[in-house]
């Protein structure tokens, strides 16, 4: 849950502490093996993800299956790492697709005068009134389950935090006393917007969509985890959390590993988002 | 403040909400009836069903489908004025009812998880200001950790441990307050995690404030300083964010009824989902949302009777 | 050993001992692995019923010795002293225990700017009433009670309406007030004051300095950290000043104010404004000797104290010689190159609006400088707004070189802005945060259509004496006096005829201020600026200005020559500004009313 309010708060300044230099070391260690996991999951398996060796059915965690094997004998550790790129593009696209339309909700609001931020504020605030997943549960009953769907649904849900945010800045930067000195300087309207306002506003944004991918994952994964979004047997984490599900009090390893890779990249973004926002904080 | 302008101010919230809960109908209505997809088909058991043109014709008929769609849309908002939420398409009962029976456990848990998170919150944040630096790194990575736990994950890890290795606690949620232990955990950790961050920031904030210096110098204990001075400010963030807090919940209860198989509003929500449901889907959107404005609503005006300050921004804009 | 229950009456007959005793204290603060000294071998004594003074500028070490004498000087600060004590309770190894035990009781502390020194979200009456409630276990019926008496020690207008609001409710003097009560409630034999009247109207500051007054003559001693020497003029009896973490020179009030020995006390004293003639230089060389660059590797929010502090030493002027002859005449005659008439500017409507500038008019000439003074709240920075062309006027109208300005669409008025330079108060916040020092004067530079080279960059860097080194740096990593510069800097980029400046030196040392207001006097001589000046301090606007403009309520209630409105002014309020305002007029020794 690296949220909405906690970005918010780190992106105006109130920053959170900067995470310590071990953190904020773990943190890259862990992106550059997601980097591998996704770009190139060979190297990391030990095992090809979709062998199947039901002799090895559930056999739980041990040094040659470090994260256990599930009911049909699949390395879980392969499954995992297999599943990698699929959970991260649904959380970057989700993130991608959110951004884009806060942007464009910000920007109308914090820019385009005082009728236009009333409309985009009341169409904000209908759609904070659908919390959490909710929002993406209704998109996804119109549209069908699915793990497109659910990613637009994700996207769509997280769009009016973001755009709150970004509005917010822009109206910030609006406001400041170094606008209106190049007001006095005699710099036209497009030139401050160019090179002041927009410039200095939209400088969060890459700690939003650092702090946004780990929410987003956790998001799509849910709605896989329920069923809605990718569907097992497809090696997503969320769907294997849900085909991981029958056999809870069985085999837990099929839930808890999965889940793990879920939990560790959110609080990688978390890290290193904290880091950037401390970064940009100094500067300012 | 002077209590006129309470009142005026939450009547003008409550203008808001019904704003927020007419456009929240519109929304859907429209959105429903724009998408591809036949609800005739939908209600005789979706396009599988192979119904006939003659029972999709009643259908329609029955449900007012054919009629022009303001017309429909119009008779749809005189219906919600009566609290009427429509019949279920699945299970041919009025949404009202069914919502009704379901919403009391629901709103059960959201509320203890509530208390549970902000009891959390509140022990974290006060000793982690008191401790040393290690404390406070433990407590920092504690709280880090459990905001990023999703609640279907932690759910799992709960039951494993608490319910297969040790059996202390029933894996399926019922009535007995036993089963509503690891439900309840499972939503407060992670709130617990976010509102423990939120509130040592602003104690340690409050405490580096002057105010605090002048209050240590009239010789405020430690103690004091953090119970008299930091944590009501702490508090006060806190509490606006509780509106939102208790949305999310709701929306984690839908994962968390369907973990540990709880009756509620969230199973009965994602069970609709499953069966394209429409009615049922839309009738617990806006009683959430319901829900989710009447308690932002309180939070603010709670935490404008308790901060007399007037520039501090509350509510969602 | 607490001054218990003892009424306020009475001037206390403790014994002649002193109230506060301290040798050879220093402080350091450990950074990481490294300690970092910052108040060395520092020696203090106040006696009861005297006011001793620690003057000094930002970074000197005297608000740090302030809160260590009682203990709060933080975590990581170790305090070492050979003798620490405090009511004749010796502290050198004091527990927190021992500590609490003298806090409010034996040693009250008044802070700068009660809004933020009182709890915003608790009532004045409780946070009076905490030392009482602390010290003495006293129900809550009797402290209220109490705290109700202190409120009319202290001349709190309406105290029994005033106990219960908070701090944001209550104006600045009144604030003040209230944590003077505070500091005040045990009636402790000692009141440590750290610049209780900085930011402050100055006749709010006069009527709290009144109040110190009043604690010391019933006994108190009273230990006051000052930047202000007109301040500490008016009420200490003896003055200690500190450099760089230690002390310079100390004694009687009358002889360091009138006649100091060490260099950096004489350019502290120099650099106060007040009654030095118009045109003579503040600090001797603020021609030939720009500010030292600080490094880069230690841009501190208060990098002031690098630059202020050092330079005393070196320039330190036994008489500040006068610059070369004033070559500016009277222009009075010439036409005005900027006027207003009649300008009038509310903000909301009906009822509560706001009239923040209501029917004023004014001149500017070429070469001349027009001061225009008032307390906060004033509308002084709105008619700055106006007179920039930031916010159109409801009435009324701006000139500029006699043609049209404040009725021009922007459109128009945009090619005649680089006319106009503007001064802010707040340099860091009005450059752009991405932005290095090069980039924003090119930035100017391009605005006005002038060629933004970097020989362009460095002219304008050498008018303000910086070098042109320092325009690779980003502003961050410059100290306050040298932000300023790059303002003015920027200002200048396309050589206008006339500068706004608002408070333009109110958040600087004095010394630094000082050079700031010769390099504007300077600058005016060789460009024959118009300069309107806008600041709260009367010191500021009297050595700077040719004619006065005095406003109030959105009015310009007085304006006329600088010299006319000082020795006589017209109006009832103007009076009070002026005998409100401190002079750096030493007290008599043995004055001690």
């Amino acid at each position: 849950m690296s949220d909405l309010e906690l970005s918010n708060r780190a992106v105006s300044g109130r920053a959170l502490p900067r995470p310590p230099r071990v953190g904020t070391m773990l943190a890259l260690a862990f992106v550059a093996y997601l980097i591998v996991a996704t770009a190139w999951p060979a190297v990391l398996q030990p095992y090809d993800p979709d062998a199947i060796a039901p002799r090895d059915a559930f056999d739980p965690p041990s040094p040659a299956h470090w994260f256990g094997t599930d009911e049909s004998g699949r390395d879980v550790y392969s499954r995992v790492v297999e599943g990698t790129a699929a959970s991260l593009l649904i959380g970057v696209s989700a993130t991608a697709i959110g951004l884009a339309l806060g942007l464009l909700l910000g920007a109308l609001a914090g820019l385009g005068g005082r009728v236009l931020d009333f409309a985009v504020g009341r169409v904000n605030e209908v759609l904070f009134a659908f919390p959490g997943i909710l929002l993406a549960l209704l998109i996804i009953v119109l549209w069908g389950p699915g793990p497109v769907t659910a990613t637009i649904a994700v996207g769509l849900s997280t769009a009016p935090g973001y755009a709150r945010i970004i509005r917010g800045e822009l109206v910030r930067v609006r406001g400041s006393s170094y606008v209106e000195a190049a007001r006095v300087l005699g710099h036209g309207r497009g030139r401050v917007l160019l090179r002041h306002i927009l410039p200095n506003a939209l400088a969060p944004i890459t700690v939003l969509a650092t702090l946004g991918i780990g929410q987003a994952v956790v998001w799509a994964s849910a709605l896989s985890y329920l069923g809605l979004g990718a569907q097992p047997p497809a090696a997503e984490w969320g769907a294997m959390l849900a085909a991981g599900r029958t056999y809870i009090t069985t085999a837990w390893w099929l839930t808890v590993f999965p889940g793990l890779m879920i939990v560790l990249t959110t609080i990688t973004t978390t890290v290193l988002g904290r880091v950037l926002a401390a970064r940009d904080g100094a500067a300012r | 403040m002077p209590r006129s302008r309470v009142l005026r101010r939450v009547a003008l919230r409550l203008a808001g909400a019904v704003f927020v809960l007419w456009a929240v109908a519109t929304l859907t209505f429209f959105a429903i009836h724009l998408v591809p997809g036949d609800p005739a088909q939908a209600i005789l058991g979706g396009p599988g069903s192979q119904a006939s043109q003659e029972a999709l014709d009643r259908v329609r008929a029955d449900y007012g489908l054919d009629q022009p769609l303001l017309v429909q849309y119009a008779a749809m908002l005189g219906r919600l004025l009566s609290g009427d939420l429509g019949d279920s398409y699945a299970l041919k009962t009025p949404v009202a009812g069914l919502i009704g029976g379901q919403i009391l456990g629901t709103l059960v848990l959201a509320l203890l998880a509530l208390v549970v998170a902000w009891v959390l919150a509140v022990a974290l944040a006060l000793w982690s200001t008191s401790a040393g630096r290690a404390g406070r790194a433990i407590a920092g990575g504690l709280e880090l950790t459990a905001a990023a736990l999703p609640h279907f994950w932690l759910a799992t890890v709960l039951i494993a441990v608490f319910s297969t290795a040790l059996g202390w606690l029933p894996p399926v949620s019922n009535d007995a307050a036993s089963g509503l232990v690891l439900p309840v955990v499972t939503l407060a950790v992670p709130l617990a995690g976010f509102l423990a961050q939120l509130m040592r920031e602003q104690m340690l904030q409050a405490l580096e404030e002057p105010f605090a210096v002048s209050a240590a110098a009239r010789g405020e204990t430690a103690a004091g300083l953090r119970f008299r001075h930091a944590l009501r400010h702490a508090a006060l963030p806190a509490i606006n964010l509780s509106g939102w807090a208790v949305g999310y919940l709701i929306s984690g209860a839908v994962v968390v009824e369907t973990v540990f198989a709880r009756p509620g509003l969230g199973r009965t929500l994602l069970r609709a989902t499953e069966l394209r449901d429409v009615p049922v889907v839309v009738g617990v959107v806006l009683v959430v949302a319901l829900v989710y404005v009447l308690m932002t609503i309180a939070t603010d005006v709670v935490s404008r009777l308790a901060d007399p300050r007037t520039t501090h921004s509350g509510g969602a804009t | 050993m607490s001054a218990g229950t003892a009424a306020l009456s009475p001037p206390r007959t403790d014994g002649p001992g002193p109230v506060l005793e301290v040798t050879g204290l220093s402080i350091s603060f450990s950074e990481g692995r490294r300690r970092r000294d910052v108040v060395h071998d520092i020696d203090l004594a106040v006696a009861p019923g005297r006011c001793v003074a620690v003057v000094g500028e930002s970074g000197s070490g005297k608000s740090v010795t302030a809160r260590a004498l009682l203990g709060l000087a933080g975590r990581t600060a170790r305090v070492h002293a050979e003798r620490l004590s405090v009511a004749g309770a010796d502290l050198r190894n004091a527990d927190e225990r021992a500590w609490r035990r003298v806090r409010g009781a034996s040693a009250g502390l008044v802070l700068q700017d009660a809004l933020v020194s009182l709890d915003p979200l608790r009532t004045i009456g409780r946070e009076i009433a905490d030392p009482l409630r602390i010290h003495l276990r006293m129900p809550p019926a009797e402290a209220r009670a109490r705290a109700l008496e202190l409120l009319e020690l202290v001349g709190m207008p309406h105290p029994a309406l005033a106990i219960d609001r908070r701090s944001g409710e209550l104006s600045g003097g009144m604030r003040q007030r209230a944590l003077i009560a505070a500091a005040l409630a045990l009636d402790p034999p000692l009141l440590i004051a750290d610049e209780p009247t900085t930011a402050l109207d100055v006749g709010v500051q006069a009527r709290v300095l009144g109040l110190l007054e009043e604690a010391r003559d019933r006994g108190t001693g009273v230990l006051l950290i000052s930047h202000d020497l007109a301040v500490v003029s008016r009420v200490a009896d003896h003055v200690v000043v500190l450099h760089d973490g230690r002390v310079v020179e100390q004694g009687p009030a009358a002889e360091i104010l009138g006649a100091p020995r060490h260099p950096i006390t004489r350019a502290l004293i120099a650099a106060v404004p007040t009654d030095v003639p118009r045109g003579e230089a503040l600090s001797r060389a603020a021609a030939a000797d720009p500010e030292p660059p600080v490094a880069p590797s230690a841009p501190s929010a208060d990098g002031t104290a690098a630059a202020g502090g050092r330079r005393p030493v070196e320039a330190a002027p036994a008489e500040a010689p006068p610059m070369s002859a004033d070559p500016r005449v009277a222009r009075d005659a010439e036409a005005p190159v900027l006027e207003g008439f009649g300008l009038a500017k509310s903000f909301g409507s009906g009822a509560t609006a706001v009239h923040a500038v209501a029917d004023a008019s004014f001149r500017l000439h070429r070469g001349r400088t027009l001061g225009l003074v008032g307390e906060s709240g004033s509308g002084k920075s709105t008619l700055a707004r106006l007179v920039l062309g930031l916010t159109p006027p409801d009435a009324g109208e701006v000139r500029l070189d006699g043609g049209a300005w404040s009725t021009l669409v922007e459109r128009d008025r945009r090619p005649l802005r680089p006319r106009i330079g503007a001064v802010y108060q707040d340099a860091l916040g009005s450059f752009d945060p991405r932005w290095s020092v090069r980039r924003i004067l090119r930035d100017a530079l391009g605005a006005a259509r002038m060629p933004a080279s970097d020989a362009a960059v460095a002219a304008l860097l050498e008018q303000v004496h910086l070098s042109p080194e320092l325009a690779a740096r980003h502003p961050l990593a410059l100290s306050g006096g040298q932000r300023q510069r790059v303002a003015i800097a920027r200002a200048l980029a396309g050589s206008p005829g006339i500068l706004v400046c608002d408070e333009p030196v109110s958040a600087l040392d004095a010394t630094v201020q000082a050079r700031v207001l010769d390099l504007f006097d300077e600058l005016q001589r060789k460009h024959g600026l118009a300069i309107l000046l806008i600041s709260h301090d009367l010191g500021v606007i009297r050595h700077m200005s040719d004619t006065i403009a005095v406003m109030r309520s959105g009015r310009i209630i007085e304006q006329g020559d600088a010299d006319r409105v000082f020795t006589s002014p017209q109006h009832e309020a103007t009076a009070a500004l002026i005998r409100d305002s401190p002079r750096l007029v030493p007290r008599a020794p043995g004055t001690n009313r």
